[in-house]
């Protein structure tokens, strides 16, 4: 070392540098986050993870009906606390074959005196079942409108293809209520960030 | 943005700390207040972060002890549960993003421009202007309590949608201090980058620097990458609330489980940062009093870096009972297992350095070996939890309690107090009193042990943690802990005492006042004079 002096310029230049890099970085990760929550819907419809159904219908797949198996499919329908309205279904279980379309109707029901809009928002469980869920038709792709006390009826035609797991012999469908608040005062703004037609 | 950087002209050599303010060489320095407010002296602003660390592990130790006097005995006796919980929140936010990170800035600020032969941080200005972020940030947080609706109270994790659809009025002024705090750690990651990577000493080599210094380093490219994620779920929270939208709310789309996993992209790192400058002071401070060479420095870095980068990947090990598939489960709980390979490499390397070596046992000293022994212990308990099918019985009890206090307490804050009394003689050019280090030593350890090492048996036996009642049969696990807590608490006011008679006199240290202490902060004068380094020192490598 001949000149123990610190290089100055070279050493700001250098700083320089490692902010603009850094703040990029920062920056980057930032932007990282808010991608991450595309992201992950993506993975999960894709991997059938979490119980998360397809968001629009899906044409029945012809095959084959497997006689040999019989699956319990279960409802479970939930109302929510910001939505007066009960959601029933015809039957709490069907047992059905694989590979077999069924129709089960469903019964919404405005208990209260205003109108009002909501969503049925559904949830696979063993969550592995979901990619073999075929909804062929569903009240819950759309956000429904009820009038004061009006009673509407709804199917859901779905199909267990004959590929879901052998280790399956139970698959519960659980909706829930949601009120859909941007219908209801049409003067706030309509801000819906993510996918906001969740299946 | 500005550059300053002292010129190492002898003329020039009085303008370091305020050259940032004005142009002139010759020039009144402020006094009394303002000269605190505008310091951009690296070592002034390390002692307000020191203070002000130290003012906040006695607010959220005072928090503690709340939680601790509740949970004394069964049933409900002294606080309203409400009120319990926002005790238990605010105790978790402010020990760790008010106590714990800034204390460690505050090491950085004084120490790492010493140890790089560097007259200041790099970006003198600007560090002033992190520092005075936090007493704003934490105004903030402590404000919430007196509002209605009372501080947050969803646990210092603030799960959606518990801290969002459920969350009380005051949670969009939490979200904002948590804004500040985050951007304060960022600028201060930004600035100990900048002048590690550009300030070192000629002929200061990467693989020459001390630990602590590299350790921060790591510690600080965690930050640039973690402390943004927080930033953006914070910024989700607050447009779920305020906006209307639905990051984290099934009924608009959204997901609650999102939030963990962003949550806990942060917060697995997180952790790091609260670790990762412990293992560089227990580097520094266990070679000292052992009078050897670190065993295996190199093996050091490595293991450092591997833990920061496996520290990206273990995230959802904080999740194993959301209902991951179970690829995800063992994928997670084998990476997290991964994680002990490099922290054992440290633990070993510290117990080699210590063999064979002629070792004394001043207050450091003390301090580093109970920090090898315990957060040991608290590395076990963490490679349980990462069972996954036994973290089911475990997960959300005091086990879990017990895991990550023993990894922070005689763990990071262990080596915070290590590190001040080793270089309380550089600040100060005082001695800290021996006898009383010791006693404030020996209660501290005595304290920690009986509070968290009972919660292990009474959070296996199945004591749900967050909860301000419990059942008969934890009773006296809980009474034990409580004990300690007051104890361990009380203690801390003798470090406050050692502290204040350190400033004001003591026993005078040399330039040099560990024996075996070599890295290049000894060879500036004790206390530090305000300037250092203006002319870079020759570095000399050690022979490795
Ligand atoms: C050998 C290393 C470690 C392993 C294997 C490990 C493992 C784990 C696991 C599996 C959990 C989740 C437990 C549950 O919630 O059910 C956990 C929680 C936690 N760990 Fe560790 N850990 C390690 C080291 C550390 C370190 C060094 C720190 C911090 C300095 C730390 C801080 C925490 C914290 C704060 C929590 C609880 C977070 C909360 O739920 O509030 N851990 N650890
Ligand atoms: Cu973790």
């Amino acid at each position: 070392m001949t000149q123990p002096n610190r290089d100055d310029h070279g050493a700001k230049k250098g700083v320089r540098r490692t902010v603009v890099r850094t703040v990029a970085a920062l920056a980057g990760m930032f932007a990282f986050a808010f991608a991450l929550v595309p992201l992950y819907d993506v993975f999960c419809e894709v991997t059938g993870i979490n119980g998360k159904t397809n968001s629009s219908a899906q044409a029945v797949i012809h095959e084959e009906v497997d006689e040999s198996r019989m699956i319990t499919v279960q409802f479970i329908t939930r109302g929510s606390s910001g939505l007066p309205w009960e959601l029933d279904v015809e039957s709490r279980q069907v047992r059905v074959h694989p590979g077999q379309t069924n129709e089960v109707n469903f019964t919404f029901h405005n208990r209260s005196d205003n109108s009002s809009w909501g969503r049925a928002v559904p949830s696979v469980s063993p969550s592995n079942a979901s990619l073999h869920l075929r909804k062929v038709t569903c009240f819950c792709f759309e956000e429904q409108h009820l009038q004061p006390g009006e009673r509407i009826e709804a199917p859901l035609v779905f199909q267990l293809t004959r590929d879901l797991p052998p280790e399956i012999k139970t698959v519960t469908l659980v909706y829930t209520l949601y009120p859909v608040a941007h219908k209801n005062e049409p003067l706030q703004a309509q801000v819906t960030i993510g996918k906001g037609d969740e299946a | 943005m500005a550059f300053h950087f002292p010129k190492p002209t002898p003329e020039q050599s009085t303008t370091t700390a305020d050259a940032g303010l004005a142009d002139s060489h010759h020039h009144e320095r402020p006094r009394g207040l303002m000269r605190w407010v505008l310091t951009t002296s690296h070592k002034e602003i390390g002692s307000l972060y020191l203070i002000f660390s130290l003012t906040m592990f006695f607010i959220g130790g005072i928090f503690a002890l709340v939680v601790r006097a509740e949970l004394f005995q069964p049933g409900l006796q002294l606080v309203e549960p409400e009120f319990f919980n926002q005790m238990t929140t605010m105790h978790g936010l402010i020990m760790v993003f008010g106590a714990v990170m800034p204390a460690f800035v505050g090491l950085a600020n004084w120490m790492v421009p010493l140890q790089i032969g560097a007259p200041d941080m790099a970006l003198p200005r600007l560090n002033n202007f992190s520092f005075w972020l936090l007493p704003v940030a934490f105004t903030l947080l402590l404000s919430t309590l007196f509002m209605p609706g009372g501080a947050p109270n969803f646990g210092w994790t603030f799960y959606a949608p518990l801290s969002t659809t459920y969350a009380p009025p005051s949670t969009t002024f939490f979200i904002l201090s948590l804004h500040l705090a985050g951007i304060s750690s960022i600028l201060g990651a930004i600035n100990i980058i900048a002048t590690i990577l550009n300030l070192r000493a000629p002929g200061m080599r990467m693989m020459d620097m001390p630990l602590f210094v590299w350790t921060w380093l790591i510690t600080a490219f965690l930050l640039i990458a973690v402390m943004p994620v927080l930033a953006g779920v914070i910024t989700m929270m607050l447009m779920d609330i305020n906006f209307g939208t639905s990051f984290f709310s099934a009924a608009g789309g959204g997901d609650p489980v999102l939030f963990q996993h962003l949550f806990w992209f942060f917060g697995h790192p997180e952790v790091y940062i609260l670790i990762l400058p412990a293992f560089g002071i227990v580097s520094a401070i266990i070679p000292t009093f052992a009078r050897k060479r670190l065993f295996g420095y190199a093996s050091m870095v490595y293991a450092t870096a591997s833990i920061a980068i496996l520290s990206f990947l273990v995230w959802a090990h904080h999740m194993f009972v959301v209902g991951l598939p179970l690829v995800a489960e063992l994928f997670f709980m084998y990476a997290t297992m991964l994680i002990a390979v490099p922290t054992g490499v440290k633990v070993f390397n510290w117990i080699t350095t210590l063999f064979r070596g002629s070792i004394t046992f001043e207050p450091p000293m003390l301090f580093a070996l109970a920090f090898v022994v315990l957060f040991t212990i608290g590395g076990f308990s963490g490679l349980m939890l990462a069972i996954a099918p036994a973290d089911f019985q475990y997960h959300d009890t005091y086990f879990v309690v017990a895991h990550f206090h023993y990894v922070l307490v005689p763990g990071a804050v262990f080596a915070i107090m290590a590190a001040v009394y080793y270089w309380l003689p550089k600040w100060t050019g005082h001695y800290p009193h021996e006898r009383l280090s010791q006693v404030h030593f020996w209660l501290s350890v005595i304290g920690v042990n009986l509070t968290f090492f009972p919660m292990h048996f009474s959070g296996l036996a199945g004591m749900p943690r967050r909860i301000p009642d419990y059942a008969l049969q934890f009773a006296d696990f809980n009474m034990v802990s409580s004990l300690g807590a007051l104890l361990y608490g009380a203690s801390q006011l003798v470090f406050v005492l050692v502290i204040v008679m350190c400033v004001r006199g003591g026993k005078k240290a040399p330039a040099k006042a560990w024996e075996g202490a070599e890295d290049l902060e000894w060879s500036v004068p004790s206390p530090a004079p305000l300037h250092t380094f203006e002319t870079p020192p020759n570095f000399e490598r050690p022979v490795h």
